[in-house]
């Protein structure tokens, strides 16, 4: 597929940019609102083109295990689930995020706790952000607003999840996997050959030549020194993205009295807000991080300075307003609006809470 | 020392090299040394130390990676089998082995076991069964008989309370997706060249992409059965063995002729004796 504009659902956009950027291997387990991905996959048939693995496990325990095994062999692997799914999987994630190996989950999010609801949510933020599973680690969050980002981050994962040598999640909503979009395809990324395989992940397990020794991919290490080493050792390079990774959106910011601060489906919400309140004469603006993790802290304090309120939007009870309450150390007021349980707010809600909550209130 | 002895003619066994100089922490008497030290010759006689990743578990041998000199990867409990799925799926031309032991792969992963079983996945299994989860301290397993005490069945596994052992081999060997399922055992010079024969044929087929290739070795724990080294093989050889019978199961795709339902459904609970 060359550069072609396409009309494509955000869950379609994924498994086609998968198939485009080089993915080795696929493996998922099938949970709405999000198998239109490996469905795509199957129809596509890319082992028969680029050699791509799909393969429907038994479980998501299953599939981000497997992620596991054949992302350290060096491969570009990566599975995409749903909430409750993506709960299983938290288990996979601290190991992988321990032995460092790079690759790429994607959570189409829907309402909980517990089954929930299939409808779209954000009340996943603390689980992607804060560690799901034990110990300290995190994972590298990106959050698309559009079928076009979602086709987009998957390219841009591989380079990040390589870079540091950690897993890369892409936090999207039912709302972006199943809403059907413009999009820009990309030039075909080419599947690493051998070479290139064994030059990006000398640290794989691909089979050990007569000129190094073995290579071990393992989160073990009994010994409580060396453990705590690795430990600081993760943390610098945590330190490293935050300093270098952060990415974030501001429109309409520049004169703004009062700015949303909104992610993925959130902010597309919010977006039209804005545009309702500067037709009644309000100076807002939308402030969207694009990673999640690493927070843009530092933008979002910088703008913070100029503005006499700050909303949070988000489908959940309120967990990004923590991170956005830190990062302006309570210099502003900040608040939080949300509808959550699978229910999406409207523009109309989302000014009113604006004008309720901060500017009245 | 006298080098004279070992000039190349003279040689008539050595060390294997697929094994690191890394000093196991096996205690002394169990068989996971003997069955790490089968596993790591056949890799060396079959020249493919360069192309075999192995998988190790959570449970005793889950330092197996320091010992072997092939590339490995450490799994979560139980999670092996998912692991090896997607290395061989993903590296069709490597040689891919799991190394497990019984709450490893019966209990905590027993999906990812059928289920890799089930797929037919061109890959080798080597199961330790020993009855016991003997890194934790010797607590009742999947494959803890009927009247064996553990750390969690001080006195005697009882049906009522902990349910029936699983004789996962068996159901293994039923799925269409086993091509070669075997037990044995390394308590004996003789029993070890016959394990060593069937690690080695598990090996090859993974060449022939006909299925998965499973190894029971069923092997003892002194320490977590509260016995010497001789006297724990003499409890395994009376009642293990009875229960969890030596020899091929399913061989070429095939059961083997006398492996009939009396012994692939369980009739009765599999009991010390």
């Amino acid at each position: 597929m060359a550069k072609e504009l396409k009309l494509m659902k955000g869950n379609e956009a994924i498994a086609q940019a998968m198939i485009a950027s080089g993915c080795d291997g696929y493996f998922g387990y099938p949970i709405t609102p999000q198998s239109e991905v490996m469905e795509t996959l199957m129809a596509e048939k890319p082992w028969e083109t680029t050699g791509m693995v799909v393969l429907q496990a038994e479980s998501e325990v299953a599939s981000i295990n497997m992620v596991y095994g054949g992302a350290a062999t060096g491969k570009k692997v990566a599975t995409t689930s749903s909430s409750p799914g993506i709960s299983l999987m938290q288990e996979g994630l601290t190991y992988l995020a321990g032995a460092e190996i790079p690759c790429l989950i994607i959570n189409v999010m829907r309402g909980g706790p517990g089954l929930g609801t299939i409808q779209p949510s954000q009340s996943d933020y603390f689980q992607s952000t804060k560690g799901g599973g034990h110990g300290d680690y995190q994972l590298f969050t990106l959050a698309p607003a559009s079928v076009q980002e979602m086709y987009d981050f998957v390219f841009e994962a591989w380079d990040i999840a390589y870079k540091y040598r950690n897993p890369v999640l892409i936090l999207s909503d039912g709302a972006i996997g199943q809403c059907m979009e413009k999009l820009y395809t990309r030039d075909y990324v080419p599947r690493w050959t051998e070479e290139e395989r064994r030059a990006n992940a000398p640290w794989g397990t691909w089979g050990k030549p007569a000129s190094r020794g073995h290579n071990i991919i393992t989160s073990l290490e009994l010994d409580s020194a060396k453990q705590e080493v690795f430990n600081h050792k993760l943390q610098a390079k945590y330190r490293v993205m935050e300093e270098n990774e952060c990415r974030y959106e501001e429109i309409m910011c520049d004169d703004a009295e009062y700015i949303f601060v909104a992610y993925g489906s959130s902010s597309r919400i919010s977006m039209k807000a804005v545009q309702m309140a500067r037709e009644k004469g309000i100076k807002a603006g939308l402030f969207r991080p694009i990673t999640l993790y690493p927070f843009p802290k530092k933008a979002l304090a910088e703008r913070a300075k100029q503005v006499k309120g700050i909303l949070t939007v988000e489908m959940s009870a309120g967990q990004m307003v923590e991170d956005v309450r830190l990062a302006t150390e309570c210099n502003v007021k900040v608040e939080h609006f949300g509808r959550f349980g699978g229910i999406i707010p409207t523009p109309t809600e989302v000014l009113e809470a604006l004008e309720n909550q901060i500017i009245k209130g | 020392m006298n080098t004279d002895i070992v000039k190349p003619e003279n040689l008539v066994y050595s060390r294997t090299k697929v094994l690191t100089d890394a000093t196991m922490h096996y205690c002394p008497g169990c068989g996971h040394g003997t069955t790490h030290r089968i596993v790591a010759e056949v890799i060396e006689e079959l020249g493919i130390q360069d192309q075999t990743v192995g998988i190790a578990p959570v449970g005793c041998s889950v330092l197996a990676y320091n010992y072997f000199d092939v590339d490995f990867q450490e799994a979560a409990h139980g999670r092996a089998p998912a692991l090896a799925t997607a290395v061989k799926r993903l590296n069709p031309n490597l040689f891919v082995f799991t190394y497990q032991g019984d709450g490893d792969l019966a209990a905590i992963g027993t999906a990812e076991t059928i289920h890799a079983a089930n797929r037919g996945e061109n890959i080798t299994m080597v199961f330790v069964n020993n009855g016991i989860y003997g890194m934790t301290g010797g607590q009742m397993a999947p494959t803890t008989l009927v009247g064996m005490k553990s750390a969690t069945t001080p006195y005697g596994r009882n049906v009522e309370l902990n349910g029936y052992p699983l004789r996962l081999t068996e159901i293994l060997a039923t799925l269409p997706g086993t091509y070669f399922v075997t037990r044995q055992s390394v308590h004996t010079p003789a029993a070890v060249r016959k394990a060593k024969k069937a690690i080695k044929q598990a090996f090859e087929n993974q060449k022939l992409k006909k299925g998965l290739s499973f190894v029971e070795i069923v092997s003892n724990c002194n320490s977590g059965w509260k016995m010497t080294p001789v006297q724990a093989n003499k409890w395994m050889e009376e009642n293990m063995f009875p229960n969890y019978p030596i020899g091929d199961i399913k061989v070429e795709g095939k059961l083997v002729e006398g492996i009939g339902l009396d012994r692939l459904v369980v009739s009765s609970p599999l009991t010390v004796k």
